[in-house]
């Protein structure tokens, strides 16, 4: 491939930039669009999200993995370089978007020419203000019948006070006025303030596996140049490597001579893991360190899961799927764990549920696995006092992440759990509301002031486990989904916490125990209670399914004995039929759990503990 | 023991899943040509010698004229030896069962009837999509009675949607007033596809309650045992020795040979050389049928041979559901060499059974207690592995 010369783009011809929106207001289809009319990629009918590589992304609509392009466009004369960085949209990824960000200096801010302004519109509008970006407003979507696009210019002009005449109305699924876009990118948005002078400064914004040619560093120089031979090193890790390859992104690797200050592109530099080029890493070349990019974080997983091969003889497989998929997602933490009652398996740490279901979702699709994941969990800790277990451990302070690991309160001073300081952005009608919902989440309220006559943000500090599993959930739908919510770490806090387990006819389960807080334990063991009603089958004696803390039964269902379970009728075709039931039961009767003398399918766990998806 | 088919009713009950065909009009005398023809066909290829029972089901078997009934009987003395006193059974419908239909069924030799009376209340009956109104269906069980003394039986179903537990008994007493020496009292099943079934689905008729169906029918066997019955089958109950010869046949695994479209069958087929047991289906469509038959004598859709340890499976699934269980001398035809203690007797799930009182296994063999009957189901699965790992 002839590699591309990279000098003939001075600083002054660069216009790094990214889309943000609100999901589903068309952020994709507009990069779509500016790829087509930079002649980036060919006009087809076929190109539809075409930055969003992975059949997860396609098929749920969002954007997972940062991914860049390289656009060159001219305009009056002058060959410009324009970056443009697509973003995730969750609340999950944010600080993947906050550093995609930083290698921006201006925003493209899309809003659905219908819809108006909605919570992720404020939030990434905010993440852009804050790091002093351009913005340009684009309302889209004005082909559908139902668009205002001058109210929601109105309130583009109220909330975010920019100007109604900054508006570009656009259809990015037509195409209509998107070569205007491009032209207020390099009017409105200034070139990268560095120099090429400068030793290399380069920020890591994203990093893809590549099995031929290892890890593929997407960054933005923010100072110097780098080729093929110089010596490179991360300022997280302090390991060096040598250069292979440097390029940019069209939006496929495109080798190039150099890359330059203020230019966005790709290295590769025999790294093997992506672990080695974490996003928001800086690197810099051997011997000229530099001051390391501010806002570097290394992963920090929120959601934990345990997960399992749904048979044990399945374990290589699912080992070597999350080998390969953990490749390219240095975000998913991974322990081996294990459970007398699942077997062999792992528990993984994600930045959040939908980190955790699309993860879930990637082994499905791309490995063909389907797995038992138990109880999200989040990880609390334990002030050890009892001299022996301080022994055992090395320190008086452990990390508790499977409920089997749980000290018991006599061993210990004080338990603690993770917290995280929400912040919500809610219209004021729902105010009530939420703030009964915040409070059932024992959730402390920290701040509350008007952003504008109709707007609030609220401020809560939440125990984690709180908000891991349908907080957002049930935020949306309690305010129509005009509500946004974002949250980050904000260490641990003293917790009355108790190990909650389940019974059944006096046996434990023990994928079922869990940690939880006392005030929460009733309401948990009942409904625990009644799902396992729901999928034990009845057996030819009664059995009590209890929740129970310690010695104390909490809560209660009983599953009634079989009084009559004989087929009425048993002649001719009935008979072959009726073989053919009964010897599947009796093959599935290997497959059974057996709890004292309870039989448990192996799936009634998984439904049981399985999030209730979208109610 | 043959077991003709007649496929044809005058319309499709609410409740049935049967091989049943509604028409205009039958051709009688071809269909009977070639029952005629497929029942020699069959016995010749088992090589029976002697026949123990006939039962002609179905359909609605009352709907065929007294003639064919004669000529299958005829047709069957004709191929094997057919015994005087070998029980003949017809099903009849209460409104094809007029005293002199069923006279004319006797002359050409039936000796027993079978009565679907379903039920004795008329919104009940008209619930399950049946012809004839409960005075009609005891008019006939009377009728029949006069003609087949202590060989007639009525067919009663419980557990239909919206039944009350309170109802049941006066239901059960009434019938109890009117029938002979054998009672089939059937719980409804809804089978998928059946117009009852989608009924209950869609939520138009309530499901009954598990804990309902379990308390009538014990309530039932309790009655029916006070009233003289054995109850010597899940189903099944007679009184004075009344007990039906060809359903026991299905029970202790004997030889059965079905004739008709959808019949099914269990035998050796001797003159092909055959040495195992097959288990065999007819036909299911009538034409189609009658054409194989008229081509090569018999119209077998399929065969399949059952390994020793099927054949064992079935004896024991079967066996299990009358109260004589299953003998060690059955058990040993088909297992000459484990006995039933060596299966079951060692330490496992049947001796947990048998200690929890579902189960018996002494000297007359395997068979469950009063209470095991009625959840056998539960119980087969544990003992088919127990038999599998053997």
């Amino acid at each position: 491939q002839e590699k591309l010369d990279m000098s003939t783009y001075p600083v002054e011809s660069i216009r790094n930039f990214s889309i943000i929106a609100h999901v589903d207001h068309g952020k994709s289809t507009l990069a779509d669009r500016l790829l087509e009319i930079t002649g980036t990629i060919s006009k087809t009918d076929h190109n539809k999200q075409v930055l969003d590589k992975l059949q997860v992304e396609r098929e749920r609509g969002i954007t997972v993995k940062a991914q860049s392009a390289s656009l060159f466009y001219n305009h009056e004369g002058i060959n410009y370089l324009l970056n443009l960085i697509d973003t995730p949209g969750h609340v999950d990824f944010s600080y993947e978007v906050s550093r995609s960000l930083s290698a921006c200096q201006g925003v493209i801010l899309v809003v659905d020419a219908n819809e108006g302004i909605q919570a992720q519109t404020v939030a990434n509008f905010y993440l852009a203000f804050e790091a002093q970006l351009s913005i340009i407003p684009v309302i889209n979507k004005i082909d559908l019948k139902n668009a205002d696009p001058e109210r929601v210019e109105q309130q583009i002009e109220k909330l975010f006070d920019i100007p109604t005449d900054e508006c570009i109305r656009v259809s990015a699924k037509q195409g209509t006025n998107v070569e205007k876009v491009l032209q207020k990118v390099i009017e409105k948005i200034p070139p990268p303030q560095c120099n090429t002078a400068d030793p290399l400064k380069a920020l890591v914004f994203d990093s893809t596996f590549d099995h031929y040619r290892g890890v593929i560093a997407n960054v933005a120089l923010f100072g110097g140049e780098v080729e093929k031979g110089h010596q490179i090193v991360s300022a997280h890790t302090k390991k060096r490597y040598e250069v292979n390859e440097v390029g940019i992104l069209t939006p496929n690797e495109q080798p190039t001579h150099k890359l330059y200050a203020g230019q966005v592109g790709y290295v590769i530099a025999g790294m093997k893991e992506v672990t080695e080029a974490q996003i928001g890493d800086t690197l810099f070349l051997y011997k000229q360190p530099v001051e390391p990019l501010p806002g570097f974080k290394s992963a920090k997983p929120m959601v934990f899961a345990g997960m399992y091969p749904a048979d044990q003889t399945e374990y290589n497989n699912l080992k070597s799927a999350l080998e390969r998929l953990t490749l390219n997602d240095s975000s998913v933490t991974v322990h081996r764990d294990s459970s007398l009652a699942l077997g062999a398996g792992w528990r993984l740490g994600f930045l959040g549920l939908l980190h955790m279901e699309v993860f879930n979702q990637r082994l499905e699709q791309e490995y063909n696995m389907s797995v038992i994941l138990t109880a999200p969990t989040v990880p609390y800790k334990a002030i050890l006092s009892s001299a022996k277990l301080i022994k055992e451990h090395g320190k008086d302070q452990i990390t508790i992440i499977n409920p089997a690991q749980f000290p018991d309160k006599l061993s210990v001073s004080e338990y603690l759990e993770p917290t995280v300081l929400g912040t919500i952005v809610t219209p004021h009608e729902y105010i009530g509301k939420i703030i009964t919902l915040c409070q059932d989440r024992r959730a402390v309220q920290k701040d509350m002031l008007y952003i504008d006559e109709n707007r609030v943000m609220l401020k809560y500090l939440f125990p984690l486990n709180e908000i891991v599993v349908d907080f957002y959930d049930a935020l949306k739908s309690l305010s129509s989904g005009y509500a946004s919510f974002d949250y980050e770490d904000a260490g641990y806090q003293s917790a009355d916490l108790i190990k909650m387990d389940i019974l059944l006819n006096g046996n434990p389960v023990e994928e079922l125990a869990t940690i939880i807080h006392k005030d929460k334990a009733y309401a948990a063991g009942k409904l625990l209670c009644e799902r396992l009603k729901e999928t034990i089958p009845r057996q030819l004696f009664e059995i009590a399914i209890q929740a129970a803390i310690g010695k104390k039964i909490i809560a209660r269902e009983t599953l009634k004995a079989y009084r009559k379970n004989v087929v009425a009728k048993c002649y001719g075709g009935d008979i072959t039929r009726r073989m053919k039931l009964l010897k599947r039961q009796a093959e599935g009767k290997r497959l059974m759990r057996k709890i004292g003398n309870v039989e448990v399918p192996r799936d009634a766990f998984i439904r049981v503990l399985k999030r209730e998806t979208n109610k | 023991t043959p077991y003709p088919q007649w496929p044809y009713c005058r319309k499709r009950c609410s409740y049935c899943n049967f091989n049943t065909y509604v028409v205009p009009a039958v051709d009688e005398a071809a269909v009977r040509a070639c029952l005629l023809r497929e029942a020699q066909t069959l016995l010749r290829l088992g090589r029976v010698h002697s026949v123990t029972s006939v039962f002609f089901g179905g359909g609605t078997p009352s709907l065929a004229s007294p003639h064919t009934v004669g000529a299958v009987l005829e047709a069957v003395a004709g191929a094997a030896h057919l015994p005087a006193g070998a029980e003949v059974t017809l099903e009849a419908n209460p409104s094809s069962a007029s005293a002199s239909r069923l006279a004319g069924f006797r002359a050409a030799g039936v000796n027993r009837l079978s009565i679907g009376v379903q039920s004795l209340d008329d919104a009940e009956l008209r619930l399950l999509g049946r012809e004839h109104t409960a005075e009609e269906a005891r008019k006939a069980v009377e009728g029949a009675r006069g003609l087949f003394p202590g060989r007639t039986s009525i067919d009663l179903l419980f557990g239909l949607p919206g039944q009350s537990r309170d109802a049941w008994a006066p239901r059960l007493e009434g019938a109890l007033g009117l029938c002979d020496d054998h009672v089939s009292l059937y719980q409804l099943t809804l089978e998928r596809g059946t117009a009852l079934a989608a009924q209950v689905r869609g939520g138009a008729l309530p499901t009954p309650p598990q804990d309902l169906l379990a308390d009538v029918y014990h309530t039932a066997r309790t009655v029916l045992v006070a009233a003289g019955f054995r109850h010597y089958e899940v189903s099944n109950f007679a009184r004075k020795g009344a007990i039906s010869t060809h359903n026991l046949s299905y029970w202790r695994a004997d030889q059965y040979i079905g004739v008709g479209p959808g019949a099914h069958g269990r035998f050796v087929p001797r003159a092909e050389g055959g040495r195992s047991r097959e288990a065999r289906v007819q036909t299911l469509e009538p034409v189609a049928w009658m054409r194989e038959v008229q081509s090569q004598g018999h119209g077998t859709r399929s065969r399949a041979v059952l390994s020793p340890l099927e054949q064992l499976e079935e004896l024991l699934s079967l066996g299990l559901r009358t109260d004589e269980g299953v003998t060690h001398e059955r058990w040993e035809r088909f297992s000459p060499q484990l006995s039933l203690q060596d299966v079951f007797g060692a330490p496992g799930e049947a001796r947990a059974l048998q200690q929890q009182g579902w189960l018996v296994l002494d000297g007359g063999g395997l068979r469950c207690t009063w209470a095991g009957l009625a959840v056998l189901d539960s119980l087969l699965p544990d003992l088919l592995w127990q038999l599998q790992r053997v």
